[in-house]
């Protein structure tokens, strides 16, 4: 079954069952890995895309429910927020196994677009569907600030 | 395909298949597996890298590429490893890559194990002489191939970030200027290492090789993201019960799932295998499989919990005996007489398990997050009846383990073995855990129960503990059950007890070693995660009832473990332990050696208005002995700390009639970024040899947490995880 879908600026077709959820499909038919799978229930984020710059859980979006929307994955991820924040990672050493990194970034990324000078309770509200079990959130936290400063410099 | 090295653009995608030179440098007969007989010298051009022993290459374009014989996990151990020779090789951090080695149970054993693998903090402790030693001879290497080419003293060579020099004749060149001149020398096997003094990146800084690619987002590195050519996908579904064998399956209508290829039954369970992984998920819920449960374990956690508390009354296997702690116990001015309840813990790495395996028939590779490559080997080569030449291990990167990869039984390669020879067809199969799969598998942090009798005299003096400890044995039936089994007492049990600084005059550690189906795991920091517990929270206890400051108490029976008490003095200095906290906080400390190393943590918390606690900050000093990468080290206590705290507030497994009711993180709610609380850690200088750093920070955090909640509360929480108290 062909289904159409704009993925990264553009238009894809995948052939999957339209139950399919779009984790999968990026994952297996597009390889688009670098959007990861972690529980399938919707409740770690490491699967987190952006469907119109806002960011959703891919693995509980089922195919069919896409639309005409466009998907952002990690791979897309561009501009001058996702710059600063992968700098502020790198600066920060933020990630440890880094497999939940795709998912933090995108859910970061999404944060400073709408409030670009956060403080920890926005930052904690913004990622609390975002599981890390390294625990590398206290430096996650503190690149999400320095990303914004260097935003503001 | 998966590239098995640092991500880097000037980094070939397959290494593995390139052609290079191996000297004979510790080339026992194992490094076969993986390596390549050697070439002629003139096949070296700009691309080939030239191995200097089995743990260093450096290619005529000037990169360094130090071979990992760990796995990484996030801990850090790559980067460490690599800190170790471009130290003493005199290489700049810019030119390092990494690689994990290719498994080989004698060239690249961990020297703490006596074979490959990652675990107890070791992977810097065992590989600190080894990797300098390494780096220092191929400088020698690229020294002496320098000084005849220039035609200097070999002495007046420096080899300094990135360049070789002889200043007087003011010479210079790259490091891979030489090395196909050096890497035909023969190996200096006394190598003289720099003078610490000189060292420029140990205790210092070196960037860590894999963030820049993990920051960036967009990473395969992982198991889960590997993709070969024609490759399958499988789900394994296992017996509901430990202990239960499929009687039956019914596939049709799994079958009939679009991209469905084949149900395969064997003896772990009921493998699907799909052409992409959703139909593979998809499919599990329409087997209809009748399993045998006789023999099963039917036991409930209340069940287990009763009878643990049932043995706890009686004497067990003495691990350790002095004195008379029951004559001195009467004798006590207080006693503090109390029961422990830790329950069984998943891991859950947010990459479940993962193994692709290509299997011929006549040989087989696997792919995997390897954290005790011989033993996967081993098990691997034994299920499908090849000798261990014919299979290979190729370790990748993996999404976190904390001890869920290090298998005494291989299970899961095993299982992707006994499927690639069951299946029978030529085709790579990817086996992925889901997560239900994960927290439901077993390999659990065991269930333990403590009852624990301490005395003190008037003044506080420690007269007598008596402790017992009920559960199962992590290591019995391991292939480390020699080594760590001594008169039915596995060390990992006692760990942290055994070895309390507060020395009682009379003190008994006693064990029940219980027989229960579910499968037992290490898990960050193993028999600390509850000893520490117990220790710390119980003597908290004694100073309140000596009414004593619970520094001071500590400190004053620290007098002959100047390493504890200094971490200590140093964390309470930096919290300002002399002040009172702030308005509506309230501290609590705990100091714990694991692991050969020594960390001390005060937790500042807060009570909320609904009882939950919030815990605020944690001042952490630390004593690992010299402190490679300290940055790092920051990062692994802050880590450490993160993971035990998300365990003590709300994780538990438990079990309905050997069910496990716990499915995913709705009902196994890892800590989250709201409950982070600030950290500091702070390292205490050391010229000790290092010592481990991937666990120490996890086990003084729930004690900590739990006696400042006593002294806002006056609870004593023994029960774990404190979620069961509404405290969380």
């Amino acid at each position: 079954m062909t289904t159409r879908i704009r993925v990264n600026g553009r238009e894809r077709e995948v052939q999957a069952a339209t139950d399919t959820p779009l984790l999968w499909v990026l994952r297996d038919e597009l390889r688009l890995t670098g959007t990861k799978y972690g529980c399938g229930i919707g409740m770690c984020g490491a699967c987190t895309v952006h469907l119109d710059g806002v960011p959703v859980r891919s693995c509980a979006l089922p195919l069919s429910a896409v639309g005409s929307r466009e998907v952002t994955t990690i791979e897309a991820l561009e501009g001058r927020a996702a710059e600063a924040l992968r700098r502020a990672w790198v600066e920060l050493a933020v990630p440890q196994c880094g497999y939940c990194q795709s998912g933090q970034l995108m859910a970061a990324a999404a944060l400073l677009a709408s409030t670009p000078r956060p403080g920890d309770e926005e930052i904690d509200a913004a990622l609390a569907g975002n599981l890390c079990r390294c625990a590398a959130y206290h430096r996650i936290r503190a690149g999400i600030h320095r990303a914004a400063e260097l935003l503001e410099g | 395909m998966a590239s098995h090295s640092t991500p880097d653009p000037s980094t070939p995608p397959d290494a593995s298949r390139r052609t290079f030179l191996k000297l004979s440098l510790g080339a026992g007969a194992g490094l076969l597996i993986g390596a390549y007989l050697p070439r002629s010298p003139a096949a070296a051009t700009a691309d080939t890298p030239l191995s200097f022993s089995p743990f260093l290459r450096i290619s005529p374009d000037d990169i360094v590429t130090v071979i990992d014989k760990h796995l990484d996990m996030g801990q850090g151990n790559a980067t460490g490893l690599a800190t170790l020779v471009a130290e003493e090789l005199g290489a700049s951090p810019e030119q390092v890559r990494t690689e994990f080695a290719p498994s080989d149970p004698e060239v690249y054993k961990n020297l703490a194990f006596g074979i490959q693998g990652t675990g107890g903090s070791t992977a810097i402790a065992n590989s600190f002489e080894q990797y300098r030693r390494a780096g220092a001879a191929a400088r020698e290497m690229l020294a002496m191939a320098a000084a005849r080419e220039w035609g200097v003293p070999v002495a007046e060579i420096e080899v300094e970030q990135g360049r070789i020099r002889h200043r007087r004749g003011g010479l210079e060149a790259k490091l891979g200027d030489f090395a196909v001149a050096a890497a035909r020398l023969e190996v200096p096997r006394e190598p003289r290492l720099r003078d610490p003094a000189q060292w420029r990146y140990i205790g210092k800084s070196f960037p860590r090789v894999d963030v820049p690619v993990k920051s960036s987002g967009a990473v395969d590195l992982y198991g889960m993201d590997l993709h070969l050519e024609d490759m399958v996908v499988a789900t394994l579904i296992k017996p509901p019960r430990w202990g239960a064998r499929v009687r039956s399956v019914y596939s049709a209508r799994a079958l009939e799932v679009p991209g469905v290829i084949d149900v395969v039954t064997m003896p772990q369970g009921v493998a699907v295998i799909a052409e992409s992984t959703w139909p593979a998920i998809q499919a599990r819920r329409l087997l209809e499989i009748e399993w045998d449960e006789r023999g099963a374990e039917t036991r409930s956690s209340e069940q287990l919990l009763a009878e643990y508390r049932a043995l706890a009354q009686t004497p067990g296997l003495p691990a350790l005996s002095r004195g008379d702690p029951a004559a001195a116990l009467d004798r006590a001015a207080h006693v503090v007489e109390a029961d422990y309840e830790f329950p069984y813990l998943a891991h859950a790495p947010m990459e479940p398990i993962d193994v692709t395996v290509r299997f011929d028939g006549e040989t087989a590779e696997f792919w995997t997050g390897s954290q005790l490559q011989t033993v996967d080997h081993q098990a691997a080569a034994r299920v499908l009846g090849l000798s261990m030449e014919r299979v290979r291990i190729h370790t990748l990167w993996a999404g976190g383990s904390f001890g869920r990869r290090a298998i005494g039984d291989a299970h899961y390669v095993v299982e992707a073995a006994t499927l690639a020879r069951a299946w029978g067809r030529p085709r790579p199969i990817k086996l992925i855990y889901t997560r239900e799969d994960d927290i439901q598998g077993g390999y659990y942090r065991p269930l333990y129960l403590h009852r624990v009798r301490a005395g003190i005299a008037a003044d506080g003096t420690l007269l007598a503990w008596h402790h017992r400890i009920v559960g199962q044995s992590i290591i019995s039936g391991t292939p480390f059950e020699a080594h760590l089994v001594k008169d039915g007492i596995d060390a990992t049990t006692v760990e942290g007890v055994v070895d309390m600084p507060y020395q009682a005059e009379h003190f008994r550690v006693e064990v029940h070693n219980t027989r229960v189906g579910v499968p037992v795991l290490w898990w960050r920091s193993v028999g600390h995660t509850h000893t520490a517990y117990v220790v710390e929270t119980l003597l908290d206890e004694l100073a309140d009832r000596a009414g004593r400051d619970p520094v001071a108490y500590r400190l004053g029976m620290l007098g002959e473990d100047p390493r504890r008490a200094r971490v200590l003095r140093l964390a309470a200095e930096k919290i300002g332990w002399d002040r009172p906290p702030a308005p509506g906080l309230s501290r609590g400390v705990a100091v714990h050696r694991s692991f050969g190393s020594y960390v001390a943590e005060i937790a500042e918390v807060r009570m909320r208005e609904d009882g939950t606690v919030r815990v605020e900050r944690v001042v952490c000093a630390v004593d690992c002995g010299i402190p490679v990468n300290p940055d790092n080290i920051r990062a692994q206590v802050e880590g450490a700390l993160g993971f035990g705290l998300g365990a003590v507030l709300r994780n538990e497994i438990t079990l309905t009639g050997g069910r496990v009711d716990q499915a995913n993180f709705d009902r196994y709610p890892l800590l989250r970024i709201g409950d982070m609380p600030q950290v500091e850690v702070h390292i205490v200088p050391s010229t000790e040899p290092p010592t481990g750093i991937g666990e120490p920070g996890t086990p003084p955090i729930g004690p900590a947490v739990a006696n400042a909640i006593a002294r806002a509360t006056g609870r004593r929480v023994r029960t774990l995880p404190m979620s069961r108290h509404g405290l969380a």
